[in-house]
């Protein structure tokens, strides 16, 4: 006897063929009939009862719009075979594979009726070019040079520098590295073993908290942590990489915004937002 | 000249200028601009103008933004439509050369239109390359394709599928096409 798990499983499974199914013949243009709406509609119906979750319950919308969208294109089908533009395509296609060029270009203008077009001056542009140039101040006046005043030149310390924020005084790699080690030890205490985005980069100040963030995006580009998403809760949460592992694979990398603004820091200040 | 006369004489100088002057990226001018530049009774401005255009074998094309063309558009179709000039008769082989077309890339344009017709007005890129391969040297199938999108008479989409655009519409009669493709008999 299959568990109720496995039976969700086995739905969920069957649900993405279907949706798979019908983009490949969206993206494909393949004949819209491959798709047995009638049977596919009876496994979305077979598996509604068991959806609770929100994840499935968006599967089952998926698989229904993808459905009703290949309805549509069956619909559109019928009518193009109905119309006099309908011919058959491997017909028409070997016409064209056996006709000689010439032939085609003959036939074809037969039915071509180029548009005219003509890109040439008129008086009525000429006269408003007239006013736009009577107009038009002389480039000495409009690119008049804005007196900066002098600055003379001097040499500065590291320390100065630094405390300009041109150069840091520890090595970016370093720094990367001592933000890992507090994600994981911060993280570790947690039962999960992962913490919510905003209690780990919120700070003090909000110059501190956006310094955080910056720092924790080159933790996840740099493989150090995951990014993980909920996004019907709304939830953010970083997991670290218990050992930095770059990614040297081929797979395409996804960039995930996140809006660190002031609001939200007094938010999270206040306790409203985690 | 009568007052009418001399009104209609007037509005249709200046349709005559609007319409033959690329004023846009796009030839031709929306009905919406003629509806201003012109009144509410542009369509019959038109209409006079075409009746001119005859005798110099040109026409007044009106190209919808629905696929189809329209038997009794309304006032907002036709304010959303295109409106150009076209050869109104057939032009020759030689002419196409030229108006700057080659033989070569006129009948890649016929193939691809063709073919897309067949397939429902939508085929993959790929499968459109690979049919003009048949003709047309391999460096140029690319570069073609990307013409006949530029000057509008395709489009392609984000999945690389190529559809018909406006001046396909507006140049080619689609059924005609087809049937002398189809009726075309090699000469014995």
């Amino acid at each position: 006897m299959q568990s109720k798990k496995e039976h969700e499983h086995l739905g969920r499974e069957k649900l993405q063929r279907i949706i798979d199914t019908c983009k490949s013949v969206e993206d494909r243009s393949l004949d819209p009939f491959l798709v047995d709406i009638k049977g596919n509609i009876n496994t979305v119906k077979e598996y509604f009862p068991e959806w609770k979750i929100p994840e499935d319950l968006c599967l089952d919308a998926e698989t229904v719009h993808h459905l009703a969208y290949v309805t549509r294109l069956q619909s559109d089908w019928v009518k193009h075979r109905s119309t006099s533009l309908y011919t058959d395509p491997f017909l028409l296609e070997d016409k064209i594979r056996r006709m000689e060029k010439v032939d085609i270009v003959k036939n074809f203008v037969k039915i071509w009726r180029p548009t005219i077009e003509l890109e040439q001056i008129s008086l009525r542009s000429l006269t408003e070019a007239l006013e736009y140039w009577d107009s038009l101040l002389p480039l000495k006046e409009r690119w008049k040079e804005s007196d900066l005043g002098k600055n003379e030149t001097g040499t500065a310390t590291r320390e100065q520098l630094i405390n300009e924020k041109i150069l840091r005084d520890i090595a970016f790699s370093e720094e990367l590295e001592t933000f890992w080690r507090e994600l994981k030890n911060t993280a570790e205490k947690l039962e999960s073993g992962k913490i919510r985005y905003w209690n780990f980069i919120g700070a003090e100040t909000y110059n501190e908290t956006v310094q955080r963030a910056f720092m924790t995006s080159f933790l996840i580009t740099y493989g150090y942590a995951t990014l993980e998403i909920h996004p019907l809760e709304e939830e953010i949460f970083i997991v670290p990489s218990q050992k930095p592992a770059p990614r040297t694979d081929n797979r395409q990398q996804v960039s995930i915004p996140i809006a660190v603004s002031a609001n939200d820091w007094q938010k999270w200040k206040k306790g409203e937002l985690q | 000249m009568s007052k009418r006369k001399a009104y209609y004489a007037s509005k249709l100088r200046r349709a005559t200028h609007l319409l033959f002057y690329k004023r846009h990226k796009k030839p031709g001018v929306k009905g919406w601009e003629l509806h201003k530049a012109l009144g509410p009774d542009y369509p019959k401005v038109l209409k006079l103008l075409d009746g001119y255009l005859k005798t110099l074998d040109l026409q007044v094309k009106t190209v919808f933004e629905e696929e189809r063309p329209i038997e009794k558009p309304t006032t907002q179709q036709l304010d959303r439509a295109r409106f150009l000039i076209t050869l109104r008769g057939e032009i020759t082989p030689k002419e196409a050369k030229m108006i700057g077309w080659r033989v070569d890339d006129l009948a890649g344009l016929a193939i691809a239109i063709t073919y897309i017709i067949s397939k429902k007005g939508k085929s993959p890129r790929k499968e459109v390359e690979d049919i003009l391969r048949d003709k047309l040297p391999g460096w140029k199938i690319g570069l073609n394709v990307d013409r006949y999108i530029r000057y509008g008479y395709l489009t392609q989409d984000e999945n690389e599928q190529l559809y018909l655009d406006w001046r396909t519409r507006a140049e080619v009669d689609q059924n005609a096409l087809v049937d002398l493709i189809l009726s075309h008999e090699k000469p014995s």
